[in-house]
């Protein structure tokens, strides 16, 4: 159904100026009245801290919420890799153009060209504004910045610290917070967690927090509110992210009528350590800049049990190279991901048939030496050494897809903002900019935009823009906000079932990722969907929490998560089951070609956003906006 | 992957509700617990017995599981994220324990860092640390370009590696003085590396070094502990590195011109 509930509202005129002309057009807020209005930032990743810095550098008042004990432990910390950036200081062809350009066909069309656009051209300020505050990228010994590829790309702009680039930028971003925190414009609200949007005449005005030392209900009040709370791969129980990491703060709002889109778009990362038993509680990435190096193949033999390296090269099969010749180890991630499995599932899998590919350096190091292999990979290789007590630099890594990041989330316009006036969302927890599938080395590239030089001037422009009332924690949506959040605690405290919430999270990770991960089916999602409200009735009547609400209670702060896990699950399957293309990183086994995905440009060439209404077993409202590809020409993905 | 065969542990663990009431070391089991697994899944399995009795889990931070976020981190027996060098809890794997061992768990022990409850510890000081000075005043958007300025190599390098510090304290919780000499003097050397924050160093260690003795940390003695325990191995040469920027900005910092027509 297509509605006009979604206005996008790209600007007028072409690609490379819609930007420029937008913020001329944009309204301002002069200096003395920015310090009237408060800012709430829920997450302190790359995208809520570089939005508090900026923000609170601008003079707004601004406060911070994380559930961490610091806002320098946010998950952004663990990003691996590097960062894009149209910089061209290799002298290798880039451009904002060829940045944009790779970044929507990665995407196998279905972002949004604006967007897209000016993420590629505020990539170089990005940089810029790292190196200012102090982020140690690394350098060449002429003194300059250092570059990298990453995959869907053939030039060389990634821009990275060794194998933590996520944890210097988001340092940098932290300390420009910090900064402002000590000139009184920024501040922390540590170990709260977001449990309700407070919507006062039809615009967002404030939050309830959970206090999770005290288990204390707050009410925040502010004149916009930011979401940059992250992704929400943890739906599938064991992925990449962190454990706190949930879909709780962005869901909530979808439930306050913030429309959900594209929730089916998953990234599943090709080179992660494999899954060592029943109790494993994470899996760990190995950054994608291996493939710059490292090697992927599986034996030619099905059930080949001989040690690895007594396979000979005739008898190995280094399937992306064969597959994709001029891509090669660096195809995208949906692809690579894809083609692992499909070695598995034929039976090609490492040491005889395990789940499991190699990815293998002997040839690198034999080309550049192990001592160069170290400094680009040493502590991967450390971090591969200590988890799996095997050393990559004597024999292969083996490594297995999982998820790693969601290009779903809140549906944003072009302003960043959702379907509810003054809730304006960042990073992973919007839709925006990746399509169906995320390049690596985009995420820390979109958070960062997104903080330091998207909301700043849109934020500007809705307050300019917007008459607001005052508004006082006194006010009735506040209360009654306040009380619902009560409610569902006392609920969920009070029905002393017999599961632990941990094995109903394993349940739904296991449905989820065999029905709705790396390939989907009718059949599939279908029964997904049934096991699922299953999950979600015995959710509500059979749970046990130990311990009380009114202190550190981790088990009670599970449930909640858990809770919207389930409900997130539900509509992803359905957001699958709708979409019968495969784009990306969806992929319905009845539409392929050969392996490959087959979009259907006719039927699909969309962004779908759902409408909560009321309660959890009406079915949601699906809403669609249309994209239109003037720039880049929508044509079949290849990376052959 | 010599040792495949499943443990059994006994671990005591320091139990306290709050920072109000008194803890105590508790015993339990892990039976079969594979090598492969991690630390904190080991504290995991048990956890979800408990829940499954109705008792109330062992709280501990934790949050990536990477070994980056800087959140896990307690004292097993008496080492600062346990026996393997350079690895942080959540790190560290059981194939580093032997059959039959018993293991004890407890929180880091600092004034500077309550306790909270069980294993998990307060310790904002550190933020606390980093708002006094830790970063460089660059607003955004006024960033001349990032190859304006080449920066040596070996430069980047070393502040790169002071940059590592993932702040989760076990230099604090292994230091007989509980000093965050080394958390201190790991930022004050990053930012005094580069040409970029060099402008500002002679403040950033006043005020940083302040804000560190205000708090209840102890002072460094430099014994070293505090590298040995480190799970990203920051060198003790930053603490010295410390001392130098702090006792040259004592000496030389310039004091504010007043008078005179700035218009």
């Amino acid at each position: 159904m297509t509605t006009n509930k979604l206005d996008s509202k790209i600007p007028s005129g072409d690609i490379d100026s819609k930007w420029t002309n937008h913020k001329f057009n944009m309204k301002l807020v002069n200096p003395a009245n920015k310090r009237k209005h408060t800012v709430i930032v829920v997450g302190t990743g790359l995208a809520g801290a570089s939005a508090a810095a900026a923000m609170g550098e601008m003079g707004y008042k601004v406060k911070s919420f994380c559930v961490h004990e610091s806002p320098r432990r946010a998950h952004s910390v663990a990003a691996q890799g590097g960062i894009n950036a149209a910089k061209n200081y290799q002298n290798d062809g880039d451009s904002v153009q060829r940045l944009f350009y790779d970044t929507v066909k990665g995407g196998d069309f279905r972002a949004r060209e604006a967007n897209v656009h000016r993420l590629a051209e505020v990539s170089v300020n990005i940089i810029d504004q790292a190196v200012a505050q102090g982020v140690p990228l690394a350098r060449e010994y002429g003194g300059l910045l250092s570059n990298r590829s990453f995959g869907g790309s053939q030039v060389s702009r990634t821009f990275y610290a060794r194998g933590q680039t996520g944890q210097q930028l988001l340092l940098g971003a932290y300390s420009g917070m910090m900064r402002q925190a000590d000139a009184g414009t920024v501040d922390l609200y540590t170990r709260r967690e977001m449990l309700d949007l407070v919507v006062i005449d039809g615009k967002a005005r404030g939050i309830i927090v959970r206090n999770l030392l005290t288990g204390e209900l707050e009410s925040h009040v502010a004149d916009a509110v930011i979401l940059a709370s992250g992704g929400y791969s943890n739906v599938f129980y064991l992925s990449t992210n962190a454990m706190a990491c949930a879909v709780t703060a962005t869901w909530r709002a979808h439930k306050k009528g913030a429309f959900f889109a594209n929730p089916c778009y998953t990234q599943i990362h090709p080179t992660c350590i494999p899954v060592h038993g029943d109790n494993q509680s994470k899996l760990t990435l190995m950054s994608e800049s291996l493939r710059n190096d490292g090697r992927l193949w599986v034996s030619s033999k099905k059930g080949d049990k001989r040690p690895s390296a007594e396979i000979p090269d005739s008898e190995r099969d280094y399937f992306l190279e064969r597959i994709y010749p001029s891509f090669g180890n660096l195809a995208p991630r949906d692809v690579a991901s894809r083609q692992a499995k499909f070695r598995v599932d034929e039976g090609f899998g490492a040491n005889g048939g395990e789940t499991a590919v190699f990815l293998d350096f002997r040839d690198s190091i034999q080309r550049l030496g192990e001592d160069k292999i170290a400094e680009r990979y040493g502590n991967l290789f450390q971090m591969y050494d200590k988890i799996t007590g095997e050393n990559p630099y004597k024999q292969p890594m083996r490594i297995f897809p999982a998820p790693h990041y969601t290009m779903g989330g809140l549906w944003v316009d072009y302003n960043l903002e959702s379907t509810i006036p003054g809730l304006f969302v960042a990073g992973e927890a919007n839709f925006s900019d990746h399509g169906a599938n995320r390049l690596g080395a985009s995420a820390l590239m979109q958070g960062l935009a997104d903080g330091y030089f998207v909301l700043p001037y849109t934020i500007g422009n809705y307050f300019a823009g917007t008459k607001l009332e005052k508004i006082e924690t006194t006010h009735d949506a506040f209360k009654s906000a306040t009380n619902d959040v009560k409610t569902d605690i006392d609920k969920m405290m009070n029905t002393k079932g017999s599961r632990t919430v941990e094995s109903m999270h394993k349940e739904l990770g296991r449905i989820m990722w065999d029905k709705c991960g790396m390939s989907r089916t009718k059949e599939g999602l279908t029964e997904a969907i049934s096991k699922i409200q299953k999950l979600r009735e015995e959710f509500q009547n059979n749970i046990t929490i130990p311990g009380d609400a009114n202190s550190v209670n981790t088990e009670l702060e599970k449930a909640g998560r858990i809770a919207d896990f389930i409900e997130l699950g539900e509509l992803m399957c359905r957001d699958a089951l709708v979409r019968e293309e495969s784009c990306g990183g969806h992929f319905r086994e009845e539409h392929q070609d050969n392996g490959e995905a087959k979009r259907d440009d006719e039927k699909f060439c969309h962004v779908a956003a759902w409408e909560w209404n009321g309660n959890a077993k009406t079915a949601q409202t699906r809403h669609t906006e249309d994209l239109k590809f003037d720039n880049v020409k929508l044509a079949t993905r290849s990376y052959k | 992957m010599e040792n495949k065969k499943n443990l059994n542990l006994t671990l005591k663990i320091w139990r306290q509700k709050n920072n109000q009431s008194k803890g105590e070391f508790k015993t339990y089991d892990a039976p079969n617990v594979s090598p492969d697994a991690s630390f904190l899944e080991m504290v995991d399995v048990i956890n979800e017995s408990l829940v499954v009795k109705g008792e109330e889990t062992i709280a501990f931070d934790h949050d990536c599981r990477e070994g980056i976020c800087g959140s896990c981190g307690f004292m097993i027996d008496g080492n600062a994220h346990g026996p393997q060098k350079g690895t942080t809890v959540c790190q560290l794997h059981m194939r580093n324990f032997s059959d039959g061992q018993t293991v004890t768990l407890e929180p880091w022990r600092a004034e500077a860092f309550p306790i909270i409850k069980d294993l998990m510890v307060d310790r904002s000081a550190f933020d606390r640390i980093i708002k006094a000075g830790g970063y460089i005043s660059a607003n955004t958007g006024g960033a001349p370009d990032a190859n304006a300025v080449p920066i040596p190599k070996y430069d980047a390098d070393e502040a790169f590696l002071s940059a590592a510090c993932i702040g989760c304290g076990a230099c604090v919780a292994s230091c007989k003085n509980a000093s965050a000499a080394l958390f201190t003097s790991a930022k004050i050397t990053h930012l005094a590396l580069l040409p970029q924050g060099a402008v500002e160093k002679d403040q950033r260690a006043l005020d940083m070094v302040a804000q560190m003795d205000s708090e209840q940390f102890g002072a460094c003695t430099s014994t070293g502990t505090c590298s040995a325990s480190c799970p990203k191995e920051i060198s003790l040469i930053n603490i010295a590195k410390m001392n130098r920027e702090y006792l040259r900005a004592s000496w030389t910092k310039k004091e504010a011109v007043h008078g005179g027509d700035m218009a």
